[in-house]
């Protein structure tokens, strides 16, 4: 790595490391502190909210398990603070499991209501409960000693709250800057892409949450024992909802924007509080009303937060180069060319009383292209659906190499190597093509959350980068890799969609109008690209109304009719069907 | 006896807190059959309230796909109001109302900036200025009279209704386009903006405005205040009346096609704007309702309307956010819950009802497929 890159980040650790040592108001440190320990609270709601999509209330009572955890163990039963920590972060998982578990297969919002009712449930039961001490809380709490030394002081316990700031950081930005990073920040466009290519949406949610959880759990931790008593209050709703706010008011997609938004409203809620009640006349704490307003006003002027902005007044990064590898992946064995490979054996779907796909079989075999035609309506899509278990069948079966597969996931079916296309095409806007395409290679990389946040899984990376780059450079977009896939034109969007369908090392490719929206050239390179995948030894099967596309490419067509299939055979056989002539001219056939 | 009991039942929030001495004291079978009933009459009182506002949830969530935390707000303003009304003051809710009027009548001239017509300049002066003004007029002029209660509870929720309309202006409108989720961190703005003007405008004391017919009627062993027949009058009323709102009327039938298929809504030429204001309107009008029911049987803080709004929320969840009768339903439960927990376990009351909603999500999430995001 370029140190240009690292420049920026190494300036922010020293000015942070000679802060106290300057002649400063004490209370800016304590500022500082509690600044740290919203952060890292902060940071977890960011890769909850902004990446993810999801949202919580919560936060708070995440650091209470942390806070409790450690003030009970430490001060009951005298265990030594390094001891609680990993506690504590155990706790605020497994407090965040069950929760994440019973919301995250709903829509979106049933996670962020569920955490409003469960911060305040858990709110009232901290106030309730004997060993907790109450609404008085637990005090006596010892401080963190490191080889003899104790962090007593306001300034001292400084450098662990921002160490472990730092640290989370890093780690947030490891972790999106990886293979399960990249489906985390799928979920935000719905995930149905990424779980077409592997990625387990349900688990990738539920790691975002508990990662949220644990870092506040950490959160939890350093409050007690910078605070050295706990009580409920820090642990309600309302600092749950001020943590969103941070998220918020930082910009919900950014780790940095995490600290930014942190600071900013802690140095607000400060400076109302010391100044608001002389202007007012009154005592009420009437920085509420002000934040409220605030958050309202930056989800209608910036919604994603402020911190994009000071990015844009900052001097631009040079894209990262893409690594080189001289590691490869392995790739699958492709069967020899006319293998069946998928087989689709009296395949029906009801929609109630409608039957969009009515007992319909073919077979797609290997090194051949396979056209699926009909009219509108006839029943293409779903059966692209129904193939890659997008859809259940309401009846009959799909095979892939004999094996059947219906009822599988998504995802499981991905794994044989079936990779497709959109109709409507399925990018992630915000992320750079080289990313979107890298996602498709989701499969071939096994690298786990741990190993991504500690950065050391850089050789597998560099690899799925690599491939990804190939593949792009196969399409011809590489010119504009490191674009967001957001500013490409509809036909590249789609090219775009092929590239990561090839990322993923197909042994059966499909694509659902490829050609819609490509121009003549365009076409024409795609269908020498098809052709050299067919000789490869690849299976493609092909939703298409472009006929003169069609006609050219395909070994073998399926035409469906109102869901049935009305013929099938070589391309200069079905033109000349009559049932076939019949369906897309009309007329008494 | 009986009416001693009820008589502290009415002073006093938690029922269960008088009653347990003494039911631990003289435990029998009759005393038992009458806790139980008085736990149930309360339980339903309660549970009708925050039925009315799990419709308005569902309601707005269903139209505007707005989650409305500050549902509660509104329970306590206009509880808050009306206690004020009691006392011959002038409530500080008009004084809002007509803030609220200006910042959205500057919002509409803001938009105006770039050209108008008169109709529409008019529209918004009258919508946003000349109504509270006259409705500040109004309240001011009659307040200090000392009015009838049936006359106060009109006035209250004449005031609070349109800052309904307002709150959608100025908060919802410009984020029409948002998705659940901005809409619903917006929502929690909203609430603690309205929640801090609730301290700041009525103050940290808590406030119980006087019932709206003093009496009370024996049906059996059980004694039934007037208030609770009001709040059931008003429960069934409004759910009638919404019944019949969208079944009969066409606008009524656009806020259906707008839950529906709000893109569909539009192309066939609903004004989504015009249903989202309506569903605004209507969810302050029954939030007002609320506060007028529920201001004499409890006394109300300032932030007292959010455990309530969260409370009909609980019922809005167990009806999926989308369905008027399962949510009605749950909220008669919800009230079951609470007032029986109140009894048994005081002191975990809220953990109980706010916990009520892990098992709910639980079956939701079993019961439904796989839901793909919008």
């Amino acid at each position: 790595m370029k140190i240009e890159r690292l420049l920026p980040g190494l300036a922010g650790i020293v000015l942070l490391s000679v802060v106290p040592l300057l002649p400063v108001p004490p209370f800016w440190i304590t500022i500082l502190n509690n600044i740290g320990l919203a952060s890292l609270v902060t940071i977890g709601l960011v890769l909850l909210t902004g990446v993810g999509g999801l949202t919580s209330f919560g936060q708070a009572a995440f650091c209470g398990f942390g806070a409790y955890t450690t003030a009970v163990l430490s001060t009951n039963y005298g265990v030594s603070p390094w001891l609680t920590l990993p506690l504590s972060l155990l706790v605020g998982a497994a407090t965040a499991l069950p929760l994440g578990l019973i919301t995250v297969r709903l829509s979106g919002h049933f996670l962020p209501l569920g955490t409003i009712a469960w911060g305040l449930a858990l709110y009232y039961l901290f106030g309730k409960i004997d060993l907790l001490g109450r609404y008085d809380g637990i005090s006596g709490i010892p401080p963190v000693e490191f080889a003899g030394y104790r962090f007593l002081s306001d300034d001292s316990i400084y450098y662990l709250i921002w160490f472990f700031v730092v640290a989370v950081a890093i780690g947030a930005r490891n972790l999106l800057d990886s293979r399960i990073g990249r489906g985390i920040r799928a979920l935000r466009g719905g995930g149905q892409a990424a779980e077409a290519f592997g990625v387990n949406v349900v688990r990738a949610k539920l790691t975002v949450f508990v990662f949220a959880a644990v870092v506040a759990a950490l959160s939890g931790w350093l409050y007690a024992h910078m605070q050295r008593n706990v009580n409920p209050t820090p642990f309600g709703l309302s600092m749950g909802i001020e943590y969103l706010l941070m998220a918020v008011v930082g910009g919900s997609g950014h780790v940095w924007g995490a600290i930014f938004g942190a600071s900013i409203v802690l140095i607000l809620k400060d400076v109302l509080q010391r100044f608001l009640p002389d202007l007012i006349g009154t005592t009420a704490n009437f920085e509420m009303v002000v934040f409220g307003i605030l958050l309202v006003v930056i989800l209608q002027l910036s919604r994603d937060g402020l911190w994009p902005l000071v990015l844009k007044a900052l001097p631009a990064r040079p894209p990262k180069p893409v690594p080189v590898s001289d590691r490869k992946l392995s790739r699958r064995t492709l069967a020899p060319a006319g293998t069946p490979l998928i087989r689709v054996d009296k395949a029906r779907k009801a929609f109630g009383g409608l039957v969009a796909v009515n007992d319909v079989s073919f077979e797609v075999p290997a090194g051949r292209v396979v056209g699926l035609i009909g009219p509108n309506g006839a029943g293409k899509s779903t059966t692209f659906n129904l193939i890659t278990g997008i859809a259940s069948l309401t009846g009959g079966t799909v095979f892939y190499q004999g094996q059947p597969m219906s009822g599988d996931s998504p995802r499981q079916i991905a794994r044989h190597g079936i990779a497709r296309t959109f109709q409507h095409a399925k990018i992630l806007p915000d992320m750079s093509v080289l990313e979107n395409v890298a996602l498709g290679a989701h499969l071939r990389g096994s690298a786990g959350v741990f190993r991504s946040f500690l950065r050391l899984e850089r050789a597998e990376e560099a690899a799925l980068l690599a491939e990804a780059a190939i593949q792009l450079d196969r399409v011809g977009l590489s010119e504009y890799r490191d674009r967001s896939a957001g500013d490409l034109a509809l036909g590249q969007i789609r090219i775009l969609e092929i590239a990561r369908a090839l990322a993923a090392d197909p042994t059966v490719l499909l694509l659902d109008e490829p050609a819609a929206g490509l121009r003549h050239g365009e076409k024409q390179e795609l269908a020498s690209l098809l052709k050299k995948l067919r000789e490869e030894g690849v299976a493609v099967l092909l939703v298409e109304h472009d006929m003169g596309f069609v006609m050219g490419l395909v070994d073998h067509l399926v035409v469906l009719d109102f869901g049935t299939l009305i013929a099938e055979g070589r391309p200069a056989d079905v033109r000349k069907h009559p049932a076939v002539v019949a369906a897309y001219l009309g007329g008494a056939a | 006896m009986t009416s001693n009991m009820k008589a502290s039942l009415s002073a006093n929030q938690e029922p269960g807190q008088n009653l347990s001495g003494i039911f631990r004291n003289r435990r029998n079978s009759l005393l038992d059959a009458m806790i139980a009933a008085f736990l149930i009459q309360d339980g339903i009182t309660n549970g009708a309230v925050y039925a009315l506002l799990g419709l308005a949830l569902v309601l707005l969530f269903s139209v505007t796909r707005v989650i409305f935390i500050p549902q509660g707000e509104f329970v306590a303003y206009g509880a808050l109001t009306l206690a004020l009304l009691d006392g011959a003051k002038v409530p500080a809710t008009i004084s809002l109302l007509v803030s609220f009027g200006v910042i959205a009548f500057l919002l509409d001239l803001w938009g105006m900036r770039r050209g108008t017509d008169a109709r529409t300049f008019l529209r918004s002066v009258g919508l946003n200025l000349v109504l509270p003004g006259a409705i500040y007029g109004i309240t001011a002029a009659l307040a200090p009279l000392g009015l009838p209660s049936v006359a106060k509870a009109l006035l209250t929720v004449l005031i609070i209704t349109p800052m309904g309309l307002y709150i959608y202006r100025i908060a919802y409108r410009p984020l029409a386009d948002a998705s659940v989720l901005v809409l619903l961190i917006a929502s929690v703005g909203v609430h603690l903006a309205m929640m801090g003007l609730g301290l700041v405008f009525f103050g940290a004391e808590g406030l119980r405005a006087e019932p709206l017919a003093d009496e009370n009627y024996t049906v059996g062993m059980l004694m039934v205040s007037a208030q609770s027949l009001c709040i059931y009058g008003a429960t069934i009323a409004i759910i009638v009346a919404l019944y019949l709102f969208f079944e009969r009327t066409l606008l009524g039938k656009a806020l259906r096609a707008t839950a529906v298929n709000r893109l569909g809504a539009r192309l066939v030429g609903v004004r989504t704007h015009l249903t989202g204001v309506t569903a605004f309107t209507l969810a302050a009008a029954i939030g007002a309702v609320s506060g007028v029911l529920i201001g004499p049987i409890t006394t109300i803080y300032y932030d007292t309307g959010f455990l309530i709004g969260l409370k009909g929320f609980v019922a809005a969840i167990i009806g999926g956010l989308g369905s008027f009768p399962i949510t009605a339903i749950a909220a008669i439960g919800v009230g079951l819950v609470e007032s029986f927990s109140s009894f048994f376990a005081s002191s975990y009351k809220e953990v109980i009802v706010f916990g009520l909603i892990i098992p709910v999500l639980i079956w939701l999430s079993l019961s439904h497929a796989f839901h793909e995001e919008e």
